[in-house]
């Protein structure tokens, strides 16, 4: 890593990170949280989906484990909750290193692996619900209790301060995993497995090492909402949404990019906010557009509009320029004649 | 772990295939969308959620019985998925497998969440006179909105293999299914005979949500619960064979009612859900037929 690759991520975080002086109204606090809880689990799926090409459909998995592991071991062993919270991530990554292995061992790919994914965040849906110390249907509450030794603060600046320290340091890990030699590997997998096998790449380690990371950082992010919001029931944690989300929002800014899931994550959360003050609360109705765009993201890949305008940057040929220039010259000069 | 007289235990076999057999309906339209045009739809569940809020306004504007409302419905839905697939999943996934996967999660998601916008999370049922009516059968009752289920897919499932044996289309899809470049170059329209298997699979899904709804509910998440039921069933069966989306059917029916009565409702579910991973790690290649 260079200068110029961590410049303008710690750029984006000292501008983001004035926020709490000008913004205090609490929903608009609120949605500057959710939004960068959302950022985190969906550079977790951009590593494994953006990077390495798998794209899964089942990132609630690990969003659950963490927020399960950080609420469950607080409130029902007393346990620390940075201590849960450190917990949780560990826990999810081992999920996901597990799910790794059992998938990438049998082979699966493209849309096999994104069925499959989507199982096992499901099983774990049912399990939650159906079992008692995740407290069941009823949901799961972590007692109020606002001290910064608590992992609940006051002020929600504070608890802005600390996710947006998390989403940097994940843009860094994610920007030193682009800049490594496994990042570099994982974009040969991506681009062709054969390929990347046949000139020595241990396909199957980098993959696990890919999903460990990237269920690690969706972990993260379930931590911190069960902290932020201090409820969890099966359907917040396992639940189909966070899958989506976690998905959604790097194909909408840029898949395999540093800065896409952040972008993403902003666009449609911006999107979903301003709809609901022109419409009203209808339910669904953000779901509706965020579904719309991807459909059109897909059908108008927006890398290929700015590839385009790339070519024609590229393409500059000064000899052609100055013939374009001597042309408007005359037709101005014949215009000005005319007058 | 529980056990229970044989009597139960048997009707709750029963009840499984009988249920199966719609289950099974449900997988011949993801399983002949994925045998022609290799794609994983994922639009299925909303497309079928749909289909069932069709039938239910049907009822309950029109005043139209859910087993006659299949006879609209069969053409629309025909019509609806023809469309589909010519103008959104087509044009946009340029044959690429992940963006197939994304445009059509794209599409359920904006069905799903339409519908949650029209009709709100309620649950809605049609009240139709024989919704609780038992057919008796030796020791066992059978509920009457399920034998006709059972017996109507049957039906389809039969309509559908002779359509595909013995027609020209069926014929045509067939042979795309098999050698798409060759079948264009003896004069197969590929996009034409696409968007047909698109619009047949949506339109099982009709035929499927009028024989569930005198006995089911619908709400804007039904379909959800159906569509990792119908990719089981589909891996089960085969990908691509509607002898198998049947069989497959019947099998998980009872899975489901089995595992239900053992383990209990939350739980029950399980059961599919844990095959499902299984044939998918252990016998992705073999059920799934060419790897993506």
């Amino acid at each position: 890593m260079t200068a110029k690759d961590v410049w303008p991520i710690l750029l984006f975080g000292a501008v983001a990170a004035l926020l709490p002086v000008f913004v205090t109204a609490g929903t608009l606090m609120n949605f500057a949280i959710f939004t960068l809880i959302l950022c985190l689990a969906a550079q977790g799926w951009n590593i494994l989906g953006g990077f390495g090409g798998q794209y899964s459909f089942g990132h609630a998995a690990f969003f659950g484990t963490g927020a399960y592991v950080t609420a469950v071991l607080q409130v029902r062993y007393g346990v620390n909750p940075y201590v849960t919270f450190l917990a949780g991530i560990a826990l999810a990554a081992l999920v996901g290193w597990l799910i790794g292995f059992l998938s990438f061992r049998s082979g699966l790919r493209g849309s096999y692996f994104a069925l499959v994914t989507l199982a096992f965040a499901e099983v774990f849906r049912v399990l939650s619900n159906a079992v008692e110390f995740t407290g069941g249907a009823a949901g799961l509450l972590i007692p109020l209790d606002q001290r910064a030794a608590n992992f609940q603060f006051e002020s929600r600046g504070w608890f802005y301060l600390v996710v947006l320290a998390l989403v940097v340091l994940a843009l860094l890990m994610t920007r030193a995993l682009e800049r490594s030699r496994l990042g570099a590997q994982l974009v040969a997998v991506r681009e062709n497995e054969e390929a990347a096998r046949a000139v020595g790449v241990d396909a199957l380690r980098v993959k696990l090492s890919a999903i460990t990371l990237s269920a690690a950082m969706t972990g993260a992010a379930g931590g911190l909402y069960a902290q932020y919001f201090l409820y969890l029931d099966s359907t917040i944690a396992y639940g189909a949404w966070i899958s989506v989300e976690a998905l959604l929002a790097p194909i909408i800014g840029g898949a395999g990019t540093v800065f896409g899931p952040v972008i993403g994550a902003v666009i449609l959360h911006t999107l979903a906010e301003a709809t609901r003050m022109m419409v009203g609360r209808i339910p669904g109705i953000d779901l509706v557009i965020y579904g719309i765009l991807l459909i059109l993201v897909v059908r108008f890949p927006p890398r290929h509009f700015a590839s385009f305008l790339w070519r024609q940057f590229r393409s500059y040929d000064p000899d052609l320029q100055i013939v374009f220039i001597l042309r408007i010259r005359r037709r101005r000069s014949a215009q000005r004649e005319r007058r | 772990m529980r056990s229970f007289p044989p009597e139960i235990v048997m009707e709750a076999v029963a009840n499984g295939l009988l249920t199966g057999a719609v289950y099974g309906l449900v997988a011949l339209g993801l399983t002949l969308v994925y045998g022609v045009l290799h794609i994983i739809n994922f639009a299925h569940g909303a497309l079928l959620t749909l289909a069932m809020y069709a039938a239910w306004v049907a009822w309950a504007a029109f005043g139209l019985d859910p087993y006659v409302a299949i006879l609209p419905l069969v053409p629309i839905f025909f019509a609806l998925g023809y469309g589909v697939q010519r103008l959104v999943i087509g044009p946009a996934s340029g044959g690429n497998d992940q963006n197939i996967l994304l445009v059509t999660l794209g599409l359920s998601i904006v069905l799903e969440n339409a519908m949650l916008a029209i009709f709100r999370s309620d649950t809605l049922s049609v009240q139709v006179d024989y919704a609780m009516e038992v057919i008796e059968a030796g020791p066992m009752l059978l509920s009457f909105p399920r034998v006709v289920g059972f017996g109507v897919a049957f039906v389809v499932a039969a309509v559908l293999f002779v359509l595909l044996r013995m027609t020209d289309t069926g014929r045509a899809i067939r042979a795309v299914a098999k050698e798409r470049t060759g079948a264009a170059l003896v004069g197969i329209d590929v996009g034409h005979v696409y968007a047909v298997t698109f619009g047949i699979g949506t339109a099982c899904l009709a035929v499927a949500a009028c024989l569930l709804l005198p006995s089911f509910y619908v709400n804007p998440r039904v379909g959800n619960a159906f569509v990792l039921v119908a990719f089981t069933i589909v891996v089960l069966g085969g990908m691509g064979s509607v002898p198998g989306a049947l069989l497959g059917g019947l099998a998980i029916g009872v899975v489901e009612s089995l595992s239900g009565l053992y383990l209990g409702d939350s739980l029950g579910q399980l059961g599919i859900f844990v095959i499902f991973i299984l044939v998918l790690l252990f016998k992705p290649t073999g059920l799934f037929g060419a790897k993506a």
